[in-house]
């Protein structure tokens, strides 16, 4: 009898003990991100999604708490970019890497994961061979090539024969127009014309010209976001291109969710193919929008859902790995794993651990609301980077 | 007439507060261990600064493309390591005689012609080669930057770490050996004849001096120095983007000469570390406040502050030592 | 092949004709004060955010608003000529150029607080959108009206100077302005006014090219090199010497990127360098 009670109070004890103890070291993740500059907001959507997570399932994982760390990288600076992920590795300790909006300070970032073994979660560029530099880095974003294959093939199918192609002039642009050429011709397309414009362009008076001298059936562009989607929707409508009969198709960038107010009317009824639509309606993506409304005002796109995605990635390994964080260990997790994304269902490969993801065709409608929408109505389920 | 070690012409003992100086930055490696990647990259923007001090303080040519010598440097390091060559001294001797190359070729469109068409001319050749690098993908890597750099270790002996210890003394030993010879130049027969003809071209004509040969062969020099600037920098992070030809490089550099003061050697180190130091944390507080601070700062620096931060502290010096004078005397 | 040709000239000349306006300020503060005003885009900037104002807040009609940046641009540059530019006439181009670059960064980080990073929307009228058919050439009514309108304004700005005694009194202070001020002009009211006219040019260029080129914080920055070149290019003696060159490098600008898209953007750049090498004192100047 008393030695049951005994056992009743060291259990009781040990529990209080257990409870009082000291809280564990904070879980710190190193967010490498454009804060400022030109740039600034693919930072601002990445924090503001990432904040956004935290704040709706709680700042504790496993015990630990987790603080985000953020490096400003001032815009298409790589050197700052590596010396700031220097900084959070050998001073703040880091346990995970993330953030990353552009390719060049994500690529000059990898060499450091592979020596630190610190895990790096790419939560927006979008270069395919930025996964290959480094064992230790995730990406959940997407990649350009994967964004625009399944476009090429939906034209195909819709009675596209002819297409021009337009660009911007840099990395994933090239990447862009290569895979779509890749893509169109195997199917028994014919690319009539490709422009390569300049990457700060404002003018696309010429261009446009050009394309609708040579009167293709269709145009395809990619243009970072920024003012150049802008510039180019209305130079279309403008010049009456679509007047012309010539339909335009793009990537998602090109109408992308926080930009699209700023185009007027012009874009309404245009074709893109992206990962992620404001509109999409599942109940995942209801939450996100909510959480998103908490943080910042105005409309969150599909860098903002890297920024939550990638915080998703980072909780579920520090839940499986029980706040012990060790980079091999975080890859092995990493690799496979499924997220219950707002755009959907998304599996980080374990092969090349970069994402695999549905890409949905859209178009551009203005809803009831009187705002201009990505109205998903088709998909194209489990699209690989092709790029690998 | 600038403040500044001008009066000691044919200096053989350098004053104490240099010798300190360099102390100091040797020091670093205990002082602000945790920092010394970002010590490094000061030092590289303090050399480059210096390179931009020879044409804008020593000649007089206002430059906004001086980053395009910066970046042929580093590119020409990149490449080389790239290409298997990853030594590293070998690889500053190579980058340093491109951009000099460039400087040279360039130098004669820009002794002519007064200010205005002096800074256009020199923005014009920053862009061009900006856009020739973003275009050239198979060379460059373009706008995706130049990956696949591996260096080798410095003297055989020291591999490039992630602490940033064996970048920052490799910077430092290069950077000082740079100093020196450009100490000894300044204040050569040649060094002098450059000041004489920022001050009075015509005058240096009229005295049989071969001003434009002058102007050309310090346009070079610094071209040379901003090439090893832009090597240092490709070596220490093993990555070239696109960005080390940008007009912003080219613009911040020159406001961190300014603020730090022209003229006087040590301003360009001076101005790079005030500037940089000051970005990495205010920026970290709120960036759109730092550029609007730092915007009312330059106008600050204009109207007031003569001489930038250098020539401010050199005045203070020279107010301290008179009033220490004053004090000693009976 | 003839319309074609015809096209991009149209397109190039309208291009260059905004420029012109954006710009003629620049030239006639540089002539006139030999003054290199770095933040002259931000006068622009300032003429673009008070049309997009007037339109989306103050219920403005587009015509209306433009009226409106010039007066607002102009006032502003009225404002900053008295407490900034004034004392900087006398000190070396390196001052200015850092003073105005600060000026510049205060503008952007200003109007990034304001408005936000992100593009502004702007809808042109009906009226002035679209294309008409004009000798079988497909013409773009928005670039023919950004050609009228710079068209007036020349032929306004050229008369105001040769035709009457303010402008007089501008050209006599631009040439020998110690004797103009022993004659009784008074210099400088002459430099203040021409300075405010300049900056309200700029900012009605601002808000005419909003539609062309677009307007985000980063509007000074990205944009102060193409103002400069026409300045540069096209001499500060007049008005004649930047029309000819913002027109010149409008047209082979347009035309390289029509004709050669691959080197689309060397041609702008190259074209000044060489241009600068063979005249150093532009187009049309006075050594």
């Amino acid at each position: 009898m008393l030695k049951h009670q005994l056992k009743l109070l060291l259990s009781a004890a040990s529990l209080l003990l257990a409870a009082a103890a000291p809280a564990q070291e904070p879980l710190k993740v190193g967010m490498v991100v454009e804060m400022s500059g030109p740039f600034a907001d693919i930072g601002r959507q990445i924090m503001n999604g990432a904040r956004a997570y935290v704040k709706a399932h709680g700042d504790v994982v496993a015990g630990r708490r987790i603080v985000l760390i953020v490096k400003d990288t001032t815009g298409m600076a790589p050197d700052v970019a590596k010396r700031q992920a220097q900084e959070l590795i050998t001073n703040d300790k880091v346990d995970f890497l993330a953030g990353f909006g552009l390719t060049p300070n994500a690529l000059s970032v990898a060499p450091l994961a592979t020596e630190a073994k610190k895990p790096m979660v790419i939560m927006n560029a979008a270069t395919s061979i930025i996964t290959t530099r480094s064992p230790y880095i995730a990406r959940v974003s997407m990649t350009l090539p994967q964004v625009t294959a399944p476009l090429a093939t939906w034209a195909l199918n819709n009675g596209v024969k002819q297409v021009y192609t337009l660009v911007a002039d840099y990395g994933p642009g090239i990447d862009a127009e290569t895979q779509f050429k890749k893509t169109f011709t195997a199917g028994g397309g014919q690319i009539v014309g490709s422009l390569r414009t300049p990457p700060n362009n404002p003018e696309f008076a010429p261009f446009l010209q050009r394309i609708k001298d040579a009167r293709p059936q269709a145009l395809f562009i990619f243009l970072p976001q920024g003012e150049q989607p802008v510039a180019i929707m209305k130079g279309f409508a403008e010049r009456e291109l679509d007047k012309a009969g010539i339909k335009l198709i793009a990537t998602g960038d090109v109408t992308e969710d926080s930009l699209i107010e700023a185009m007027g009317n012009a874009p309404l009824g245009v074709v893109t193919t992206h990962q992620y639509s404001v509109a999409h309606d599942s109940a995942q993506n209801r939450a996100f929008l909510k959480a998103y409304a908490d943080i910042s005002a105005g409309r969150p796109n599909f860098m903002a859902v890297g920024g939550w995605d990638g915080m998703a990635a980072i909780y579920e390994v520090a839940k499986r790995l029980e706040g012990k964080i060790d980079g091999d260990r975080a890859m092995e997790v990493l690799k496979g794993m499924k997220i219950d994304s707002p755009r959907g269902p998304i599996v980080i490969d374990p092969a090349t651990r970069d994402v695999v993801q549905t890409i949905y065709v859209r178009r551009v409608e203005r809803l009831k609301d009187g705002k201009l929408y990505n109205v998903e109505f088709d998909q194209v389920q489990n699209v690989k980077d092709p790029g690998k | 007439m600038k403040p500044g070690p001008a009066h000691r012409t044919r200096s053989s003992r350098p004053p104490l507060a240099e010798i300190v100086f360099w102390l100091v930055l040797a020091a670093g490696f205990w002082l602000w261990p945790s920092y010394l990647p970002l010590a490094s990259q000061v030092l590289i923007a303090g050399l480059f600064a210096l390179s931009l001090d020879l044409v804008l303080g020593y000649a007089g040519i206002v430059s906004l493309g001086h980053a395009a010598y910066f970046g042929v440097g580093a590119y020409a390091a990149g490449v080389l390591s790239k290409s298997g060559w990853g030594e590293p001294l070998s690889g500053l001797l190579v980058a340093g005689l491109c951009a000099g190359a460039t400087g040279f070729l360039t130098s004669f469109l820009v002794v002519r012609g007064k200010d205005l068409t002096r800074l256009m001319v020199t923005t014009g050749i920053g862009l061009l080669l900006f856009e020739l690098a973003n275009r050239l993908t198979g060379l460059t890597g373009g706008n995706d930057g130049l990956i696949g750099m591996e260096m080798s270790p410095v003297l055989g002996a020291f591999r490039f770490d992630m602490y940033g210890k064996v970048a920052y003394g490799y910077s430092l030993a290069v950077i000082f050996a740079l100093f020196l010879v450009m100490r000894r130049l300044v204040n050569s027969p040649f060094g002098l004849s450059l000041r004489g003809i920022r001050d009075n071209p015509a005058r240096m004509v009229a005295l049989g001096y071969p001003v434009h040969r002058r102007l050309i062969a310090m346009y070079t020099l610094a071209a040379v120095y901003a090439g090893v600037a832009g090597a240092l920098l490709a070596q220490t992070t093993q990555f070239v983007g696109t960005d080390v030809l940008s007009f912003n490089r080219s613009a911040e550099l020159m406001v961190m000469l300014i603020v730090g003061g022209t003229g006087m050697l040590y301003g360009g180190l001076a101005g790079a570390a005030v500037f940089m130091v000051a970005h990495h944390y205010l920026s970290g507080i709120n960036p759109t406040y730092w550029q609007f601070w730092l915007g009312a700062f330059l106008i600050a620096i204009v109207m007031f502050g003569r001489g930038g931060v250098l020539g401010a502290c050199l005045r203070l010096e020279r107010a301290w030592r008179r009033r220490m004078s004053r004090s000693a005397a009976p | 092949m003839i319309t074609s040709l015809l096209g991009v000239l149209f397109d190039g000349l309208a291009y260059g004709m905004l420029l012109f306006l954006i710009s003629v300020g620049l030239s006639v503060t540089l002539g006139l004060m030999n003054f290199i005003n770095l933040a002259h885009g931000a006068f622009a900037m300032l003429g673009g955010y008070v049309c997009v104002l007037a339109l989306q807040r103050w219920g403005l009609p587009f015509l209306g608003a433009l009226p409106l940046a010039f007066v607002i641009s102009a006032l502003a540059g009225l404002l900053l000529e008295r407490v900034l530019y004034r004392h900087l006439y006398h000190r070396s181009h390196l001052d200015q150029v850092l003073a105005t670059i600060g000026l510049t960064f205060m503008a952007i980080a200003a109007a990034s607080y304001v408005f936000g990073p992100l593009q502004q929307p702007l809808q042109v009228p009906k009226f002035l959108s679209g294309q008409v058919s004009v000798l079988g050439v497909d013409v773009n009514v928005y670039r023919g009206f950004l050609l009228a309108v710079g068209a007036l304004l020349t032929v306004a700005l050229t008369l105001a100077l040769e035709r009457t005694r303010f402008g007089a009194a501008v050209r006599a202070a631009v040439d020998k302005p110690r004797a103009a001020e022993a004659l009784g002009i008074r210099v400088g009211l002459v430099f203040e006014t021409t300075f405010a006219v300049g900056c309200g040019l700029a900012g009605l260029g601002g808000a005419l090219g909003v539609q062309v080129l677009g307007l985000d914080p980063a509007f000074p920055l990205k944009f102060i090199v193409y103002f400069l070149l026409v300045v540069t290019v096209g001499g500060t003696s007049g008005i004649k010497g930047p029309l000819y060159a913002a027109l010149l490098l409008g047209v082979f600008d347009i035309a390289g990127k029509y004709y050669v898209p691959q080197i689309g953007a060397f041609v702008i750049y190259a074209m000044m360098v060489i241009l600068l090498v063979l005249r150093p004192q532009g187009l049309i100047g006075r050594k």
